[in-house]
């Protein structure tokens, strides 16, 4: 019975306790299960998402023979790409804005621009489609200028988390050291480059990966800002899911799943897990 | 009620380790009722992982802790005779401080009347008589700690024990409130059981002290014992300044012994030290239990050592340093061996400064009664 | 830190502010702002809008079919985040606590779905709770198990056991909405409760209280920032939720964004879908300022 035969615990070691590491158990397969079944029945020699009929990688290769997929997945992927660069670049500028100088109307721009994190994406996506019905942007331009209308919505929502993580790290920041670096010689773009770049850094990576995702994971923007031929990949899927079930999606969901899992071991590589965990 | 003979608390055999290492390495205590015990000892050598086995935060590996004769192994910290000071003195932010001297009284379900007295009688102890509706932030780190030590005290533990209690308070408020935690002490008459890793803290509020070191007992004695009587190199070299030269022991005798020590010369004590002859040895000086004179009168020098044979307990030497610390100064002097040496001297008079400076001969003799020989 | 008034520094100020603050004008506050003008506007003819400042979509908005939708997805989503706050206070509490060696890894456990697409984990979770998936077979391997154990004991055992329609309705919205945004819930907490200084856990148990009085008198007030934090992030998105009850909910089981949805895309009623819009922004702003208040006399306390 050595399950029972605990050795005394010390009060705060709640993590020890049966039920609290069962809990955790529960949860954790509950997240993680239906990801499982997902992945197990991408190998499934059945249409259907029912019962086992033994093992294949045809939707893999069917899967890959998609070109609707593959355009969807480049779509998205330069979207994000984008996004991110221009996220980065905006979100930036404006936690430096917010961070350093003192204006007229700060509280108010402060607040419009982080309203966009707060405005359901509903909103978000029907003021886009309103305004770009309003403005007459042009469909049907040839690839990738078609996703530019995206790509700015995109911006638009993902910026504002840039800023907020960036500025949560500005916030840390030791004026004094910029003081040194003039102190030592460095005029205002040395010291803004050698002091308080290498600052933020880390605050521009855990930006630019969230900016990133946001991006690849919307649904609700993008499903009002696309057009034809912009399909990206969630936008996809959730076409083939409402239509019902094929098992392409399960082989590609499969896929992404892995390069997330992928992406996470390389970013924890260059990170360590701490630092990772510390970026949320 | 409890017997003062009968310790309040026996340590026995305890061992706590982490992992692999032995923070508490198989220690015994017994802690008797109304003392003001102190465990010493430097960061990290398993003294606050002992006080929290007591208070229950912490379970051994190994060993019992019993308190007022009873077992604690399985009971909880909540349900203990024990109450505790933390190092942050963690005072509930969210509560005024009539609510966090209340916070225990309330738990264990104590009538609203008798809990006012009892809070405002704890709050005057501490004297924060009229701060009973301030919040924790509004106050200073001395007085959030009086805040915590009357939230424990309220509760009339068997033992106060406190983590440090002085450590986060400016030189100033640290010597006032030695001086006040002693006389609290006597006047509430609890058994105190401190946590400290400063020997002045330890030696003037102390009836007793353990120094700790890498989780062993390595002196139990009354704080004069400690000063005077280290029972090795660590504890003397912890507690004071000391300086410590290796010998041999040449003579041995239960009224006599000398150690010859190449870096000092030769030692001569008034009692025995029941070491084996021709052991390896250490001699321990404190730095104020030396004679500092003008070299060149050499022969009065030497007969100032009038308790010793001739030929011991004097030695020649060159200022090679010095610090004028207002009540005394402080030497460094290299010995004729090539020895540095730390000698204390008070400035008597405000002249006493000027008369040693640096680069001067000077020659120094001491008592036979003040050296004290270690074996280990 | 002192702020340099822009006037003294104009051109670093220029170069940082100019492109954010045109950005968000240009994408974001005009946008918005069409959106405000059409909620007060009326169809005329297919595609012509005019905006003459009537309420007429406001009124019809507050008609009860509209309202009840509106108090329905505050249910919902004020129960949704009920459920991830008991759900994931334990995890949030277990991970502040687990071994240095552990933290991490839980703390991934929580994240990695975060960065799992959206649209990949709404369809698994369907695959699960489908009318013949596991979550349905696992009940009738337990129904199986009780009834046989019924027979065992001399019993008659009990009725075949018939697929519980798990899936669109709007028990699946709900699991669907917790399933989307427990992460976002224990992430704050653990954040809350890793920043509390654990010797007062320690003093409240020193004091004689027990595990549950710490938690309730300690842990739970110190913690309230990241509790509010915590639900704001779940009870937002949650109100706003499109997705989840378009894929998962069964036709009686829509939410306010699938109204608003219904409208610009299907029903070509943009000033109504715009009214209900910021209907919708409104709730919100009154959500953030009730914690807002709440923030103040927190302070003034």
């Amino acid at each position: 019975m050595a399950l029972f035969a605990r050795t005394p615990r010390a009060p705060l070691e709640y993590a020890k306790s049966l039920w609290m590491r069962g809990w955790v158990l529960a949860v954790m397969l509950f997240l993680y299960l239906p990801l499982f079944v997902l992945m197990a029945f991408s190998f499934n020699d059945s249409k259907r998402n029912v019962v086992w009929r033994g093992f294949t990688t045809k939707y893999y290769a069917k899967a890959w023979e998609n070109d609707q997929l593959w355009d969807a997945m480049l779509n998205s992927l330069t979207i994000a790409g984008l996004a991110t660069v221009f996220s980065l670049i905006i979100g930036s500028m404006a936690a430096v804005m917010l961070w350093r100088f003192r204006f007229p109307l700060k509280s108010a721009v402060d607040g419009t621009m982080s309203l966009p994190i707060i405005v359901p994406e509903i909103c978000l996506g029907v003021a886009f489609l309103v305004f770009f019905s309003w403005i007459g942007w042009p469909s049907g331009l040839p690839w990738p200028f078609n996703l530019t209308a995206i790509v700015i919505a995109h911006i638009t929502f993902c910026f504002p988390f840039v800023t907020m993580v960036v500025r949560a790290r500005l916030a840390t920041f030791n004026r004094e050291q910029e003081e040194a670096a003039k102190d030592l010689g460095a005029g205002e773009w040395q010291a803004f480059r050698d002091v308080l770049v290498p600052h933020i850094k880390p605050a521009l990576v855990s930006g630019a990966l969230l900016a990133f995702t946001l991006s690849l994971d919307d649904f609700v923007i993008t499903f009002f800002t696309s057009t034809p031929g912009t399909d990206t990949f969630p936008v996809l899927v959730y076409s083939l899911v409402k239509r019902g079930v094929t098992p392409d999606i399960n082989a590609a969901s499969t896929i992404l799943i892995i390069l997330t899992v992928l992406l996470t071991a390389v970013a924890l590589k260059f990170q360590g897990v701490k630092a990772l965990a510390d970026a949320h | 009620m409890t017997d003062s003979k009968q310790p309040i608390i026996q340590i026995r055999n305890v061992t706590k380790r982490f992992g692999k290492v032995a923070a508490v390495d198989n220690v015994s205590l017994d802690i008797m009722a109304g003392e003001f015990f102190v465990l010493l000892g430097p960061s990290g050598c398993g003294k606050t992982t002992l006080l929290r086995m007591i208070a229950g935060f912490e379970v051994p590996t190994e060993g019992q802790i019993l308190i007022d004769g009873q077992d604690m192994s399985r009971v909880p910290p909540n349900k203990r005779p024990v109450n505790m000071v933390f190092q942050s003195y963690a005072v509930f932010p969210h509560m005024s401080v009539a609510d966090n001297v209340a916070y225990g009284l309330k738990i264990a379900g104590v009538g609203r009347g008798e809990r006012e007295d009892r809070v405002k009688e704890a709050l005057d102890l501490v004297k924060l008589g009229g701060f009973e509706s301030r919040m924790p932030d509004q106050m200073s780190g001395g007085q959030r700690q009086r805040v915590a030590l009357a939230r424990s005290l309220v509760m009339r533990p068997k033992v106060l024990l406190l983590d440090e209690p002085l450590s986060a308070l400016d030189a100033k408020l640290r010597a006032q409130m030695q001086f006040e935690l002693s006389d609290l002490q006597d006047e509430v008459g609890i058994t105190f059981i401190t946590v400290t890793h400063d020997q002045d803290e330890a030696l003037s509020m102390a009836s007793r002290i353990a120094v700790i070191n890498k989780g062993e007992v390595s002196q139990l004695a009354t704080p004069s014992d400690l000063y005077e009587f280290p029972a090795n190199r660590f504890v003397a070299d912890f507690v004071g300044s000391v300086n410590i030269f290796e010998g041999k022991l040449i003579i041995d005798e239960p009224d006599k012994a000398a150690v010859d020590c190449p870096g000092l010369g030769k030692v001569y004590l008034n009692h025995g030290v029941t070491g084996p002859h021709g052991a390896d040895v250490w001699v321990a000086l404190r730095p104020e239990k030396m004679y500092l004179h003008v070299q060149g009168a050499g022969k009065t020098v030497e007969a100032a050592a009038k308790d010793a044979p001739e030929g011991h307990n004097f030695a020649r030497g060159v200022i090679k340093g010095m610090s004028y610390l207002g009540d005394i100064t402080l030497f460094e002097i290299q010995l004729e061996s090539g020895a540095m040496i730390r000698v204390s001297r008070p400035n008597l008079s405000r002249h006493d400064q000027e008369d040693f400076t640096w680069d001067d001969k000077v020659s120094m003799h001491w008592r036979a009664d003040s050296p004290v020989v270690l074996l280990g | 830190m002192a702020e340099q008034d822009w006037k003294q520094q104009k051109r670093p100020f220029a170069a940082v502010s100019l492109t954010p603050l045109f950005w968000t004008l240009l994408f974001f506050v005009i946008p918005m702002a069409f959106v405000w003008f059409y909620s007060f506007g009326r169809n005329v003819g297919l595609t012509d809008i005019d905006i003459v400042g009537t309420l007429d979509n406001y009124k019809r908005a507050t008609e009860w079919l509209y309202l009840s939708i509106f108090l329905k997805s505050l249910a919902v989503a004020a129960l949704v985040t009920l459920i991830c706050l008991i759900v994931g206070f334990p995890v949030a509490m277990a991970i502040t606590f687990a071994s240095e060696k552990w933290r991490p890894w839980l703390l991934l456990g929580i994240m990695l779905p975060f960065w799992t697409n959206l649209l990949i984990r709404t369809y698994a979770l369907m695959i699960v709770m489908g009318q013949q998936g596991y979550a349905n077979k696992g009940l009738e391997a337990l129904w199986g198990g009780a009834s046989w154990l019924k027979t065992l004991v001399g019993l008659q055992p009990m009725e075949t056991w018939e697929p519980l329609p798990l899936l669109y309705n709007n028990f699946a919205v709900v699991v669907g909405l917790v399933y989307v945004h427990l992460p976002f819930m224990v992430l704050p907490l653990y954040s809350a409760l890793d920043r509390l200084d654990k010797s007062l856990i320690e003093a409240s148990l020193d004091l004689g209280a027990g595990h549950l009085k710490t938690l309730f008198k300690v842990v739970v007030p110190l913690a309230a920032p990241g509790i509010i934090a915590g639900v704001m992030i779940t009870l937002i998105p949650a109100l706003g939720a499109y997705l989840t009850p378009d894929l998962m909910g069964g036709t009686d089981s829509q939410m306010i964004a699938n109204v608003i949805e219904r409208q610009f895309k299907r029903a070509n009623d943009w000033p109504f879908g715009a009214a209900l819009s910021f209907l919708l922004i409104y709730a919100m702003f009154a959500l953030i300022a009730l914690q807002g208040m709440r923030k103040k006399t927190g302070e003034v306390k």
